[in-house]
């Protein structure tokens, strides 16, 4: 089993403080921590299973300015064996559909047999990459996947429906999947995991590399560009509770005994 | 008559909430534009459902086929490129879904229609369609222009519009129009429908939940927030993160993907406030959230914030509970 494992190297925010920037379009991102696409990290780890199990090879791929290195070095380190990185600022402010189209122009030239992806991107949630990669090549795909089975041709699949309902689908391989959070455990990089990885190649391509043109990547090949940003305007806001622990404690306790919770 | 399509979400017999949310969506914009509603019916043995939706639609495209039994995004796709391209709508709305999910962006490709998924809000503005979505896990709202183009694709964001009957109704017409499907889709086959194993516990029936999240940090920490819930005789349910890591069974998990609660005390703790979290419990009694993060979006949600560290909160209330409770014995 040849798979393509599709990762993005984005900022991590769900405890940090984000600040627009000057143009109004994009947050500010030097105080950030970078690092693995959480769906992606899933991804991998369903990749690396499956080598484990039935040998083959696994292939991350990212589209992403230099400092993505540290994303794929990582992949490298838990197990992935060769990795492509699709650097040229000319794929600046590309939306999900023209970074699938750069995505397609290396993997099309690549051998796999399965192609994994995450379900959705941290960072602009699009959740289209991994379908639209599908259809450019021409392969069959699932998204919001929960299992996988692998069978000779064909895979067994679970997708998340809503309310905790899957449904089980029979795929025919060469095939897609963009995978969900709880699919697998992603395990931990061990040292020697690291070892081996800094000695590892990591191919890097370029617009010139990828037969496409200018018009295909950046803002004139993606289907949506980004006028503003802006803080979500809020419709409610809590009442805060403030003081020391204990203080604090005591109101709430008081608040939910006046409700008669207690 | 320029056309907006809405495709109708259904599964195991029922019409799902989305659809309405969509129709009353395309309702309102139509008004404005002199367009009109089309519902897009893909199914089997499916009349009544269109019927409901002449009630909400001009026009209820409906194809009938026992290959559409079940969703299945191949069948979708070839069938709605044909419609799509015969009708040249001006938009086409599907659920950011699960089903919305794996069909639209296929589609939109297929057929060189730009695509914008998982949206709050649509607008015809003079250069195309505007549309507003969130980024960074919804603590960033972005306003995007799609490349102008005939027809628009979206895929919007569930209970975000208010399902609403038309004070007028349309009395739409349903045209059956024949499935140009031949045969089954061999690469892609609907098996069946799989329910998760029970854990044994129904948030859905408790009257105090303390929700935990990622901020929790460790497995190790459970046992602290143990002690609160059973203080407390409340049960615990969980954000998606600690399902995912196999800290708790996934029926404790609340959210699109999980169980939808309404108790009278939702305690939240360590949780930001994803949009998919909050759709299951938003419409709780009262709701309490700690988070370190004064920025996080359950701020937006809760009656009552706590901006600390839940570690300290956690053992100074569950003494508290403890004192008020031995008062009233
Ligand atoms: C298709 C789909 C379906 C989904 N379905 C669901 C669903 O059903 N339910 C669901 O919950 N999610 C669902 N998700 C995931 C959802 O998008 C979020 O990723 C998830 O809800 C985040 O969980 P969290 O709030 O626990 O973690 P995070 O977003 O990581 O938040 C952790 C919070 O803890 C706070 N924190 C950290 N340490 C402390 C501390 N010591 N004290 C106080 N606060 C602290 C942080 O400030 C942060 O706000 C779904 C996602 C997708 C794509
Ligand atoms: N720049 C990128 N490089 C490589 N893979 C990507 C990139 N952007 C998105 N993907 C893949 O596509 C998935 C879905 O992303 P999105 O459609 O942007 O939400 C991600 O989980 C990744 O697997």
């Amino acid at each position: 089993m040849d798979v393509v494992v599709c990762v993005k190297h984005v900022p991590e925010t769900a405890e940090a403080e984000l600040r627009i920037d000057k143009t109004g379009k994009a947050i500010e991102k030097t105080s950030l921590v970078f690092d693995i696409n959480e769906w992606d990290d899933y991804a991998l780890e369903e990749a690396v299973r499956i080598r484990e199990k039935q040998g083959g090879t696994v292939t991350v791929i990212t589209v992403g300015a230099q400092d993505s290195e540290s994303t794929l070095r990582k992949c490298l380190a838990r197990g992935a064996d060769t990795a492509i990185r699709l650097t040229d600022p000319k794929f600046e402010n590309s939306d999900a559909y023209a970074i699938a189209k750069i995505l397609h122009s290396a993997i099309k030239n690549l051998h796999y047999d399965l192609i994994l992806l995450g379900a959705q991107a941290g960072d602009d949630g699009s959740a289209m990459v991994g379908p639209i990669l599908a259809e450019m090549l021409n392969i069959p795909h699932a998204t919001m996947t929960k299992k996988i089975e692998l069978n000779t041709g064909t895979a067994k699949v679970n997708r998340e429906l809503e309310g905790g309902l899957e449904e089980q689908l029979e795929i025919k391989l060469p095939a897609l999947f963009a995978v969900q959070t709880g699919i697998n455990e992603p395990r931990y990089v061990s040292i020697m995991g690291i070892r081996k990885a800094m000695q590892k190649e990591i191919k890097v391509m370029g617009l010139a590399d990828t037969g496409l043109t200018e018009a295909d990547v950046g803002p004139a090949g993606s289907w949506t560009t980004i006028e503003k940003l802006y803080v979500p305007p809020v419709e409610k806001q809590a009442e805060f509770l403030k003081g020391t622990p204990e203080e604090i404690a005591t109101k709430i306790a008081d608040i939910v005994k006046s409700r008669g919770l207690i | 008559m320029a056309k907006i399509f809405v495709l109708v979400e259904h599964r195991q017999g029922r019409l799902r909430d989305i659809t309405f949310e969509m129709l009353t969506k395309a309702n309102e914009l139509t008004e404005k534009t002199d367009a009109e509603t089309t519902a897009v019916l893909l199914g089997n043995n499916i009349v009544e459902h269109a019927k409901t939706l002449t009630e909400y639609a001009k026009t209820v495209l409906l194809v009938q086929d026992p290959k559409l039994e079940n969703f299945n995004s191949e069948a979708y796709r070839k069938i709605l490129a044909k419609l799509i391209t015969e009708h040249k709508p001006s938009l086409v709305m599907m659920g950011h879904t699960s089903y919305g999910i794996e069909l639209a962006p296929r589609l939109a490709t297929a057929l060189g229609t730009p695509l914008a998924t998982d949206c709050l809000d649509l607008t015809f503005e003079a250069d195309g369609l505007a549309v507003t979505r969130q980024m960074y896990g919804g603590k960033v709202n972005v306003k995007a222009m799609l490349r102008k183009a005939e027809t628009y694709m979206t895929t919007v964001r569930q209970a975000t519009f208010t399902a609403e009957k038309p004070a007028t109704p349309p009395n739409g017409q349903i045209a059956e129009v024949p499935s140009l499907l031949t045969e089954e889709i061999a690469e892609k086959r609907f098996l069946q429908y799989v329910l998760p194993p029970s854990g044994g516990v129904d948030i859905t029936a408790a009257e105090k939940l303390i929700g935990i999240g990622r901020g929790i940090k460790d497995q190790t920490n459970m046992s602290m927030i143990e002690e609160l819930a059973k203080t407390l005789g409340a049960v615990l349910a969980c954000s998606r993160p600690i399902v995912d890591k196999g800290w708790l069974p996934s029926d404790r998990q609340v959210g699109s993907s999980g169980k939808t609660v309404k108790p009278k005390l939702y305690l939240a703790l360590g949780i930001s406030g994803a949009f998919q979290h909050v759709l299951g419990m938003k419409s709780s009694d009262l709701i309490i959230a700690v988070n370190k993060d004064p920025k996080a979006p359950i701020f937006s949600f809760a009656d009552y914030g706590i901006v600390e560290d839940l570690f300290k909160i956690v053992p100074a209330l569950k003494g508290k509970i403890y004192e008020l409770k031995g008062q009233k014995a």
